[in-house]
Formats: C-alpha cells, sequence, structure tokens
C-alpha cells in the first residue's frame, strides 16, 4: 500500500493526462447526476412546498414518510427500478435497462425525497413567518407555494446540493439499472467499485479523489452562481 | 416572469441532459449477461473489439456473479449468457430460457493462502483432502457465499470432502457474500484462505504476500459455457446478433482470440468448444 501522497499525484496526474476513457466516465457521471437532480428538483420542490405550506389530513404521516425516504438504500432503489424496467417487469417494452436514463431514472427516485423532505422544513419555516402577509394580501393555493419557493430560492440551492451529494456518491442503485457497461453505462462510482474488485486499490483511489474534486467543483459553482445572484438581489 | 424563466430553465437543462444521452441504433448491439472473472481477467477487453471488427455487432457485458447473471437472462435481460457453471446452466435451457449451451472455454480454480500455511495445505493437488486439512485446523477460509460459479464449485467440493462448512460460518469459514475481487481483498486481508479461478487471481492487483497453495486437481477444472437467451420465450432478444456472437465464440477465429489472451505471460483462458 503506497501513501496518500502518491495517491492524490496518481489522482493529479489522472486528470492532467486528459485520458479519454476517464473524461468519457466523468463526463457520463455529470449528465446522469444533474439530470436526476433536476428532475428531483422538478418533483420534490412543489410536493415539498405544498407540504410545508398548508395543512391537510394525514400531511403529519406524510411528513414521516417523506424523511423516511431520505434513508432509502441505493440497492433497494436500484432493485425497484431494475424490476420495473426488466424485460419481464411492467415498463419492459421501453427498453430502458443498462441505460443511462435507467440510471437517472434510479438516481431521481433516490433523490426526490431528499429534495422534497428538505424543502418541506425550509417552507414551512418560511411559511410561519409570512402567513400573516399572505392572510391579509389573500394569497392562497399556488401563489403562496411560488412565493414561498421564490422567496427561498438561496437555501433551497443547498437542498439542491445535498441531493446531488447523495446522487454523485451512490453505487448500489447505477451499478444493478445500468450493469456498469463499458463506454455506455460506465460511471465514476461504478469505476471505483470495478477497480476496487480487481484489486488495484490505489486506482481506486485516485479515482475517488477525482470523484470528490467534481463535487467540490460542483458545489463551487453553484455557490459562486449563489453569490453572485444574492448580490443582485439586494443590490 | 422570473419564477417562470427558471422553472423553464430547469426544464430545458433536464430535457437536453437526460434525454440526449446518446442513443445508438437498437439493432447494432447486444447484451451479455457474464461474469466477474471473464471482465475482470480483461478477457472481454481482449476478444470483443475483435467480434465487432469482424461483425460490426457492439458487446455491451454485464458482468455479475453466475447466479445473478442466470437470473437476469431468465427475465429476459440479456441476448446471450456467457458464465460457468454447468448444472445450472443446464437447467436454465431446461426451463426453456436458453436455446442451446455450448462448452466455450476452461481454465481451473486454485486455493490461494497466506505464506504462514497454517493448515500446512501448501503444494498439495488434492483439494479434498486439503479442504478436509483447512477444516481440522480451523484456518480461515473466505467463501464467496453468492450462489457465483466459484461459490458453487467451491461448495460441491466442501460436501465432497464430507464437511458441513456453513456450520462452521462466522467462526473459520467466512462468507463474504461478495464477488471474487471483493472476496480477495477481504480474505487476503484476514489470512483466510480462498478459492478463486485462476485467471482472476493473476490478473488481481491486491495479492500481498499471497501465493497459489494447492493447484492442479481435475476436481478444480472450470467449464464455461455459452447459450443464446430462447427468443421465443423473451421476444425482445435479438436472436440474429445474438447467435452471431455464440457462433464466433465457437468458431476457429473466436476460439484462437481466447487462447490469444495472456496475462503476465501466462495463458488465462483455453478454449476447447467442440469443431
Amino acid at each position: 500500500m503506497t501513501g496518500f501522497g502518491s495517491i492524490l499525484a496518481q489522482a493529479l496526474g489522472l486528470i492532467a493526462s486528459g485520458d479519454a476513457a476517464l473524461m468519457e466516465i466523468i463526463g457520463l457521471s455529470l449528465r446522469v447526476t444533474l439530470s436526476a437532480v433536476a428532475l428531483s428538483c422538478l418533483i420534490g420542490l412543489p410536493l415539498g412546498a405544498a407540504v410545508g405550506a398548508f395543512r391537510f389530513p394525514g400531511r403529519t404521516a406524510l411528513c414521516v414518510v417523506l424523511n423516511a425516504l431520505m434513508g432509502l438504500p441505493p440497492v433497494v432503489v436500484g432493485l425497484l427500478v431494475y424490476l420495473m424496467l426488466s424485460a419481464a417487469g411492467p415498463l419492459g417494452p421501453l427498453a430502458l435497462l443498462y441505460t443511462p436514463s435507467a440510471m437517472v431514472i434510479a438516481q431521481t427516485v433516490l433523490v426526490t425525497p431528499i429534495v422534497a423532505a428538505l424543502t418541506r422544513q425550509v417552507v414551512e419555516d418560511l411559511n410561519q413567518e409570512y402567513d400573516e402577509q399572505f392572510k391579509s394580501l389573500g394569497v392562497t393555493g399556488a401563489g403562496r407555494v411560488s412565493a414561498l419557493l421564490w422567496d427561498a430560492r438561496f437555501s433551497l440551492l443547498t437542498v439542491a446540493l445535498a441531493g446531488f451529494g447523495r446522487a454523485v456518491a451512490e453505487v448500489g442503485a447505477v451499478i444493478i439499472v445500468g450493469g456498469n457497461i463499458n463506454h455506455v453505462t460506465r460511471v465514476m462510482t461504478t469505476t471505483i467499485a470495478l477497480e476496487t474488485s480487481k484489486g488495484n486499490l490505489e486506482l481506486a483511489l485516485a479515482l475517488g479523489v477525482v470523484l470528490l474534486g467534481i463535487a467540490v467543483t460542483v458545489n463551487a459553482a453553484v455557490m459562486g452562481l449563489r453569490a453572485s445572484a444574492v448580490r443582485s438581489a439586494y443590490a | 416572469m422570473i419564477r417562470r424563466s427558471v422553472l423553464s430553465l430547469t426544464a430545458a437543462v433536464t430535457l437536453s441532459l437526460g434525454f440526449s444521452l446518446p442513443v445508438v441504433a437498437q439493432d447494432d448491439f447486444i447484451i451479455v449477461q457474464s461474469t466477474t472473472s471473464t471482465q475482470n481477467s480483461g478477457l472481454f477487453d481482449h476478444i470483443l473489439p475483435i467480434f465487432r471488427a469482424a461483425t460490426g455487432i457492439e458487446v455491451r457485458v454485464v458482468a455479475v456473479g453466475t447466479g445473478q447473471a442466470i437470473r437476469n437472462a431468465a427475465n429476459g435481460d440479456g441476448d446471450v449468457l456467457f458464465v460457468h457453471s454447468k448444472p445450472s446452466e443446464e437447467a436454465f435451457v431446461k426451463n426453456g430460457d436458453g436455446v442451446r449451451r455450448f462448452d466455450v472455454m476452461y481454465n481451473d480454480f486454485v486455493i490461494v493462502g497466506p505464506p504462514a500455511d497454517p493448515a500446512d495445505v501448501t503444494g498439495m493437488s488434492d483439494v479434498v483432502n486439503a479442504l478436509k486439512q483447512i477444516a481440522a485446523a480451523e484456518a480461515p477460509f473466505a467463501s464467496r457465499g453468492d450462489d457465483s460459479g466459484t461459490n458453487k464449485a467451491e461448495l460441491r467440493l466442501w460436501a465432497e470432502a464430507g464437511i458441513d462448512a456453513s456450520a462452521a460460518s462466522g467462526e473459520w469459514y467466512r462468507e463474504t457474500g461478495s464477488g471474487m475481487g471483493a472476496t480477495l481483498n477481504t480474505g487476503t486481508a484476514m489470512g483466510a484462505y480462498i478459492m478463486t479461478d485462476r485467471a482472476t487471481w493473476i490478473a488481481f492487483g491486491n495479492k500481498g504476500d499471497y501465493q497459489i497453495a494447492v493447484e492442479g486437481d481435475p476436481k478444480m477444472f472450470n467449464q464455461y459455457g455459452i447459450i443464446l437467451v430462447n427468443p421465443e420465450k423473451h421476444p425482445n432478444v435479438k436472436a440474429d446478433a445474438g447467435q452471431a456472437f455464440v457462433d464466433w465464440v465457437l468458431s476457429d477465429e473466436g476460439q484462437a482470440a481466447i487462447a490469444g489472451y495472456q496475462q503476465d505471460g501466462q495463458q488465462l483462458f483455453f478454449p476447447n468448444a467442440d469443431s
């Protein structure tokens, strides 16, 4: 086992080399995960905001379920999506199994509860603050949800980043529905799992450092956008 | 207004990311359900480009344990099954999930062990006696425990030795429930004996000070077979392209490609299709 210094050097060397296969894998990782996070936000933001803004029967139970689903094991999600997409399953005719789309679906199932549950909390807190204003202005229904989402937008960026972190790091779901097929469905995490199983531990760890670098880059980009948006919003 | 533009931007990003993923024409590829040993040893990286150059067909390999590969194929999620557990393969064909099974190639299993050799089995070629000695010494033995082809072969050998190893599970007999590589990583770290196919062992990058302890017993013969998934039972199977792959693997050209794959100067798989 070599030291962490040489692993870091190997990771930097991997990036610097611009190896086409590695770039393809990084590109697919980003496309799959960003697509899944975008879809999760499209579903989870309005869903979480609605649960946060309104009172209705069964609301507490729904909150418990949403919070509990944040702990969905990726392998279980992978198996569920596999059973749906398998040729023997109900969505078999779509022929999506072992494609990047299947991986997007699995990660969307995994991340949507996280986005919805965290959004619910953010929006609920804001809703209490705004309640009297909404009442005095007569804002109800969808108007209230969209106003809350808009005013919470900076907090919700962190919610989206939490979802991104979960999706970009998971291997259990994408390896089942994607199959880790070279040049088709191989992403960073499945490559790390494969290299580990080949006993190439240094390479696996170096790829892990590269993955961490990608996560840092995405987070930095989003936080940079946020900072400039905040400046222009309050300028 | 701004809100609407944010929403439409999100939608546009989603659409462009999610649905512009490269779509290959449906007929240009087949899916082969196979095992980790063929993939991790690098065999597929060697032979598939040759097949593609000859036929233009892309082969997408899903490499899992033999048990899982067979279950996936029985769901119709694959065009060809390429694994190594003859009894399970024959059952697969008998159930109507496969058309016909053919021998493709073989290699052999070996038992690797730590240099301390607590059961004193190094150099043995009688695997049944070696397992008896390991059990008698209660020396750690790491098993796949995952219903894979290697796991099934190992369980057959324990049965032949008359030892109920699962009774010692959690003590000296340790079932990792993982793939070959993961079991080698775990087993070498705990000083256990491990049964592995020779190809995976030669290509494995984390051997530490481990060496082959037991080898050369005909009972450790490891036969690989290939089966076209039955298009009559599973209509989505790409029968023509799948059959082309089966035919090529069994042809002189395919068999020569398998024989030509070497690592560290050693041939890893030995073709033995009926000519």
